[in-house]
């Protein structure tokens, strides 16, 4: 480089570092640990893309104040997620932390997030752990509590009338969750409870045992490959148009779906959002998506997009200072921020209180999609929101 | 229970045994014939899976989908063979695990950035996509019969290729007697890398086969390696006839396992604590029949050749 070329670059450096100075605030660091590797992959990449796109939406800037993301893979593993979380804390100095997936790893991680004053905002992850007794003033949950959309299969299996139900989950907390969310809104008989192996690949037995027990109904949560699984088997064994089949989203997601294709057509599954929602907010939202990654935006890509949404209209109500703590913190829990989901609050637990749909799972041309049918519950809240004491 | 139940469970038992012989035979001669612990036959399924798929929606025909697979999860094995794994033969099973290991991290990400992370869609050929009522009153998935022929097809192709032809008689003489083959002027590298090759082949015929049942995504031979392991454990390490008794047992009884466990505990307890209980018991079940077989015959069912 000349002499004058590196005068010029100094100059030109100087002047951006001069620029940003008058901008009265430094620039807001999110770090996100979010699962960009292994089978769940696309789960954290449907967040980290949603968040990524919202910013961008936003010229680079949330809340007025230019941001940062800073996104780190845990690969699906607890240690990996401490360490990262260590790292954006003590390393990076970032201001929020957000993005975990797994409740598991959200369990091992959040509390030591906000021990250290910082907030984190969930873009999935809801445990009970973290919603009743555990919740704490600077975690937000921008997704929905984990019994919430279970609770909305069993509320709709209810109101179907069907009276013999057969359940299946892997055998691990959140697969006793699930059973335990539907159990809580489902009024009729359990015809069986199945517990399968985690990462099972071949349900053969199970569907013979459950087509054997004539169930009027069976409702499902195996996430990831495990449910990709389920459903082909399931269709393939001719059982899908005889005995219904309700699951949560996740077990339908687009991603899912693009995998499982026509097995999956006739299948019912409860969530908080779909692709299709009537407002304004997720007309914008599925458009921009779709134009930057070719692809119908998941549920896990909308609560991360809805996040960050949160995160800007918190920074811009205390006017980018976010060392008013109290006052951040007051306007994260107002959330009036413009969801893709059509309203949002918090209730006391700083966990959501939202309608949740049950969809069906359609062709659409060549393409397979969910598409909404009925809203379940209006404004549900989670069962664990009176234990929280803040 | 039923009557029809319990044989269409014997029914799913085979299948489940027929998917694991097909890892399994691959499996073993590599490790009987080249004494070579190869963690990454997985990642071959996978990539069987992966190529079927993907092939399978360009030409339209399933087919040609399982012979791309098959030629890809040959290649691949082979390419493997001669750049990372020759090395490797004389050092110790912990050095080879090692390096095997290496291969799945390699193979998994290059996967993911060649066909990203949401798994690929295959459905089964039209023609196989019904049910057959092959038992009175229970339809049964026509592809998981045609699994079942196309795995005793391939146990007889195999026993054909090693006890009648002269690669297999080469195959058998190398895993007793390397040296002398060796020293007699045959060529053992090549030797080798046809074996691998056609261990690959084999893993990426499964993968191929399991593709429209399973979803086909970045590390699913890693959830199938290790009940393959159990398999040639079973059969006797090194034996194809082995690895085909071992398949099959360890597919029967898993699936009576996960399928009449629960519906007995409930006998005795109340449905919540026998389905909880029943579950975690058939979790155990074929590990329960390693370890009982290997009280019995150390060596596994069958002896392999010589060894």
């Amino acid at each position: 480089m000349t002499r004058i070329q590196t005068f010029l670059a100094m100059a030109m450096a100087g002047a951006i570092v001069a620029g940003a100075a008058t901008a009265a605030d430094k620039p807001v660091k999110i770090g996100m640990i979010t699962t960009l590797s292994g089978g769940g992959a696309a789960l954290g990449v449907d967040a980290r893309d949603a968040f990524q796109l919202a910013i961008d939406l936003k010229g680079g800037k949330l809340g007025g104040v230019p941001t940062e993301l800073i996104v780190a893979d845990d690969a699906q593993k607890v240690e990996n997620a401490k360490q990262i979380a260590t790292r954006f804390l003590k390393k990076d100095d970032v201001d929020i932390v957000t993005g975990i997936v797994w409740s598991n790893l959200a369990i091992a991680v959040v509390p030591s997030v906000t021990r250290e004053g910082k907030i984190y905002v969930s873009t999935n992850a809801g445990p009970h752990e973290l919603a009743g007794k555990g919740c704490d003033k600077n975690y937000f949950n921008a997704a929905y509590q984990n019994d919430n959309l279970h609770e909305a299969a069993g509320q709709y299996v209810s109101d179907q009338g069907l009276k013999r139900v057969y359940l299946m989950a892997p055998n691990y907390p959140a697969g006793k969750d699930s059973i335990t969310g539907f159990k809580r809104f489902y009024k009729g008989e359990v015809v069986a409870e199945v517990y399968t192996t985690l990462g099972q690949v071949d349900y053969a037995a199970e569907i013979a045992n459950l087509r054997a027990a004539k169930p009027d109904g069976v409702f499902f949560f195996l996430p990831g490959g495990m449910g990709v699984n389920f459903v082909k088997q399931y269709a393939q064994a001719g059982l899908i148009k005889e005995i219904p089949l309700f699951g949560p989203g996740f077990s339908f997601d687009e991603g899912i779906l693009s995998a499982v294709g026509d097995a999956a057509v006739g299948a019912f599954n409860s969530s908080e959002y779909t692709w299709d929602l009537d407002n304004a907010a997720n007309k914008v939202f599925v458009a921009a998506f779709r134009k930057a990654y070719g692809r119908k935006p998941s549920l896990y890509a909308a609560q991360a997009y809805d996040a960050a949404l949160l995160i800007d209209f918190a920074i811009a109500a205390v006017k980018g200072d976010m060392s008013k703590a109290d006052a951040f913190r007051a306007a994260l829990h107002k959330a009036d921020f413009a969801s893709v989901r059509g309203k949002f609050k918090f209730g006391p637990n700083n966990h959501p209180i939202q309608d949740i749909y049950i969809r069906e799972v359609v062709k659409e041309g060549d393409a397979v999609t969910n598409k909404t049918i009925r809203k379940v519950f209006t404004d549900h809240q989670d069962a664990y929101a009176a234990e929280c004491k803040m | 229970m039923t009557a029809q139940l319990f044989l269409e469970q014997t029914l799913n038992g085979l299948q489940q045994g027929v998917m694991l012989f097909l890892l399994a035979a691959g499996l073993t001669l590599v490790f009987g014939i080249m004494h070579l612990i190869n963690l990454a036959h997985g990642t071959l399924y996978m990539v069987g899976a992966y190529v079927a798929a993907t092939v399978t929606k360009l030409s339209g025909s399933f087919t040609v989908g399982v012979l791309a697979a098959l030629a890809a999860a040959g290649l691949v094995g082979a390419a493997i063979e001669m750049t990372a794994l020759r090395k490797l033969y004389r050092r110790d099973h912990l050095d080879q695990v090692l390096a095997t290991f290496g291969v799945i991290l390699f193979f998994n990400e290059l996967v993911k950035i060649v066909w990203g992370p949401q798994a690929l869609f295959l459905s089964p050929p039209a023609a196989l996509s019904g049910t057959v009522e092959i038992i009175p009153g229970v339809p049964y998935p026509a592809y998981r019969l045609f699994i079942i022929g196309v795995g005793l097809a391939v146990g007889l192709g195999l026993r054909y290729l090693i006890v009648n032809t002269r690669t297999g008689m080469l195959i058998r003489a190398g895993a007793t007697h390397r040296d002398m083959v060796g020293a007699l002027g045959v060529d053992i590298d090549r030797l080798f890398t046809v074996v691998f090759a056609i261990g690959a082949m084999l893993a990426g015929l499964a993968g191929a086969m399991a593709g429209p049942m399973l979803a086909v995504e970045v590390g699913m031979g890693e959830q199938i390696l290790i009940l393959t392991f159990v398999v040639i454990i079973i059969g006797g390490i090194g034996s194809v006839r082995g690895a085909l008794a071992g398949a099959l047992l360890v597919g029967l009884v898993d699936t009576y396992g996960r399928a009449f466990l629960p519906l007995a505990m409930r006998a005795a307890l109340d449905p919540a604590a026998a389905d909880s209980i029943g579950a975690s018991i058939s979790n155990v079940a074929i590990y329960l029949l390693m370890a009982a077989v290997l009280i019995w015959r150390p060596r596994g069912l069958f002896q392999a050749y010589g060894g």
